[in-house]
């Protein structure tokens, strides 16, 4: 174990995959001579060469094309996306090429492809920097999503994003770059998808969440736990697939459950699991599950009104006590 | 059809020697485009019918484009087409009978009826499909051809469209990345001079060979309906891209003698039936090829039936196999959605079952 950053553990699985597999190469805006935009690519032009750490023109649509068709050809592509904001423009070859190709081809053509880089609000970048854009990819059959919210999760996650045989949408927390945490540095960490991990253990309220909102979970539940509620925080690690039997392991649990999620609330994750839940689960349950979710608006540049639009940790606590009838 | 000629010897050499085109070889392309007739009227056919359903896109009137650009081709290029595609598939190598069946949803399509008519695939002869959206796969192409750089591999890629697909970004982005880059990807308008309805003059101020100039990218024009002088141009071009010398842009210049999809009529909207006519009196590609092969005594009224007949035969053969081919089981719509079900988690979340 080694205690290093979100953005070093990133940086490391990157280096990893790209030494052990030749067909695999990192393509996107200032991935190469910049270092990548948030330098999570620091030092892979150096020791793989410009030819498999590419620098693109900003052409989101074009490059993620690029890397469908290469990724159609027999090679696995990392494409980088400065942030997930811009990835709208490539939408079309991530839904319309890179998840339905499988299926449209009945099997002859495997897309082993990873699209990559923050999603979510950072600070004051305003409406068009700052949105959580997971569910257009859930959505979306053939996709599978994955949202890693601590540097060993993000190392673990991305080996297995860049493994796997499908298209990958890895999104990242812009503000958990510097992040530290304990990550291993065996070659062989590899997370598997569609496995939730339990991020801290409680038995009165079950708080299920993913990606950086882990982090206004666990501090939701330190406040709960001066009040003297116990909860438990959920992490789903991966979206889709969904690890759909630790949510009813923890519902069976505490009978009470809150999402949290970064995004809006319609047609939100939470509102695909919420339906889920009382689908499965409904005759253990002791209230209705809450949501909470960023405000229902673009995200204002204002610093006083950004921090009331993003999900909060008193948002979670408020949500928590009804759930408890408190 | 006009009556058979007999040539001298001297007359039969100098109507290929233009092309480099051997007399097998120019009898090849005949019976190619003959079938690819013959293939597309039977779809039509079983279209008219409700054998085939949703869109269907027909190729009559620009065999000689497609017979032409992939001839000179190796099994180890890829093609990569929109959605006008059953013909080259065929030609890239793809059965004519799985290119059917797929067009009837069936088991024995070549995506398993999975795709239909817009969504040919042929993995086995580097067929890459088949796509629906106007110009997204020209980065496809382009990946294609990344690849083939990254690997080192001396094969080329070739990616056609129709001629509304070089007004979307895609297309744009994608000239740019291949030529900064130097991919080697031939870029081919089929420009049959009406994206859906729209004239291509109403929609550009610029002329096609001119599209690619701005990138850096070599435009070439070559009439589409002169088969000898398409395949000219793109055994020529084809072997500079092998060598590293492209990308390259081909307007190949053509006419469609059917409707958009067989649900628009032929002509009376935005073009008229006397239009229609006079190009297909005028720019048959089978017609200007078999007038070249009387003159030059390589062909008779005589063979050009018998290979019309072997035409229909293979035509009706694919029909017969589609029709025969059994719809596919249910356990067939689950399937494939995914490369790999990952042990943990759920994938599906349609509450049904999948047994």
């Amino acid at each position: 174990m080694a205690t290093i950053t979100y953005r070093d553990a990133l940086n490391a699985a990157l280096r990893e995959e790209l030494a052990r597999d030749p067909d695999v190469f990192l393509m996107g805006e200032e991935v190469a001579e910049y270092d990548g935009a948030y330098k999570v690519s620091k030092g892979l032009l150096d020791e793989f060469g410009p030819q498999r750490v590419v620098d693109t023109p900003i052409s989101e649509l074009g490059f993620a094309g690029l890397g469908v068709g290469a990724a159609m050809a027999g090679l696995r592509p990392v494409i980088e996306f400065m942030t997930f904001n811009f990835a709208y423009l490539a939408l079309d070859q991530v839904i319309n090429n890179a998840a339905k190709m499988h299926y449209m081809s009945d099997g002859q053509f495997d897309i082993p492809i990873v699209f990559r880089g923050p999603s979510g609000a950072a600070l004051q970048l305003a409406a068009q920097h700052s949105q959580a854009c997971e569910t257009y990819y859930t959505h979306a059959p053939g996709c599978k999503v994955v949202t890693p919210g601590t540097p060993a999760d993000a190392k673990g996650l991305l080996k297995a994003a860049i493994r796997d045989d499908d298209p990958v949408i890895f999104m990242e927390g812009e503000l958990l770059y510097n992040l530290k945490g304990e990550v291993p540095e065996d070659d062989d960490f590899v997370i598997p998808l569609g496995v939730a991990a339990l991020k801290r253990e409680g038995s009165d309220v079950s708080i299920v969440t993913h990606g950086k909102m882990i982090h206004v979970a666990l501090q939701a539940a330190a406040k709960l736990e001066k009040e003297g509620v116990e909860a438990d925080v959920l992490d789903l690690r991966t979206i889709r697939p969904l690890d759909m039997d630790a949510i009813l392991a923890t519902v069976a649990k505490t009978n009470r459950v809150v999402y949290v999620e970064e995004g809006w609330p319609y047609a939100g994750t939470g509102a695909q699991i919420v339906s889920m839940i009382q689908e499965e689960a409904f005759d253990h349950l002791d209230a209705p599950v809450l949501r909470v979710t960023q405000a229902d608006t673009p995200m204002p540049y204002a610093k006083n009104l950004e921090a009331m639009a993003k999900p909060s940790a008193d948002h979670v606590v408020e949500a928590c006590n009804k759930v408890l009838y408190r | 059809m006009a009556e058979t000629k007999t040539t001298k010897g001297a007359a039969r050499k100098d109507v290929l020697k233009a092309y480099g085109v051997s007399e097998e070889l120019a009898l090849e392309i005949m019976r190619d485009m003959l079938l690819y007739r013959r293939f597309e009227e039977k779809a039509e056919e079983a279209y008219a019918i409700g054998k085939i359903g949703g869109f269907c896109h027909l190729h009559i009137g620009q065999e000689g484009a497609a017979v032409g650009s992939i001839k000179p081709l190796r099994e180890d290029d890829y093609v990569i087409s929109a959605y006008r595609e059953h013909t080259q598939a065929i030609a890239k190598g793809v059965a004519p009978k799985a290119v059917m069946a797929e067009l009837y949803g069936r088991v024995g399509g070549s995506s398993g009826g999975k795709g239909g008519s817009m969504h040919i695939f042929g993995a086995h002869v580097r067929f890459m499909g088949g796509h629906g959206i106007v110009g997204a796969q020209v980065p496809l192409a382009t990946g294609f051809g990344w690849k083939i750089k990254y690997r080192g591999e001396d094969s080329v890629s070739v990616c056609f469209m129709g001629d509304a697909a070089v007004n979307q970004g895609a297309f744009h982005e994608s000239l740019n990345m291949a030529a900064v880059w130097q991919l080697p990807v031939i870029y081919v308008v089929e420009h049959n001079e009406y994206g859906m309805g729209t004239a291509f003059n109403r929609v550009s101020t610029t002329d096609m060979e001119e599209k690619s100039g701005p990138h850096g990218i070599v435009g070439v024009s070559v009439d589409g309906q002169d088969v000898l002088a398409t395949y000219a141009l793109f055994r020529k071009l084809v072997g500079e891209t092998r060598e590293g010398r492209g990308p390259y842009f081909v307007n190949l210049e053509t006419y469609r003698f059917r409707g958009h999809s067989m649900s628009d009529p032929v002509s009376g909207t935005y073009r008229s039936t006397g239009e229609v006519e006079h190009r297909k009196q005028e720019e048959d590609p089978i017609r200007i090829l078999k007038e070249k092969l009387f003159a030059g005594g390589i062909l008779n009224q005589e063979a050009l039936e018998e290979m019309d007949a072997e035409a229909r035969r293979i035509a009706d053969e694919a029909a017969d196999f589609a029709e025969n081919s059994p719809v596919p089981g249910p356990e067939a719509l689950y399937r494939n959605v995914w490369a790999e079900l990952n042990p943990n988690g759920r994938h599906f979340f349609d509450g049904r079952s999948r047994d």
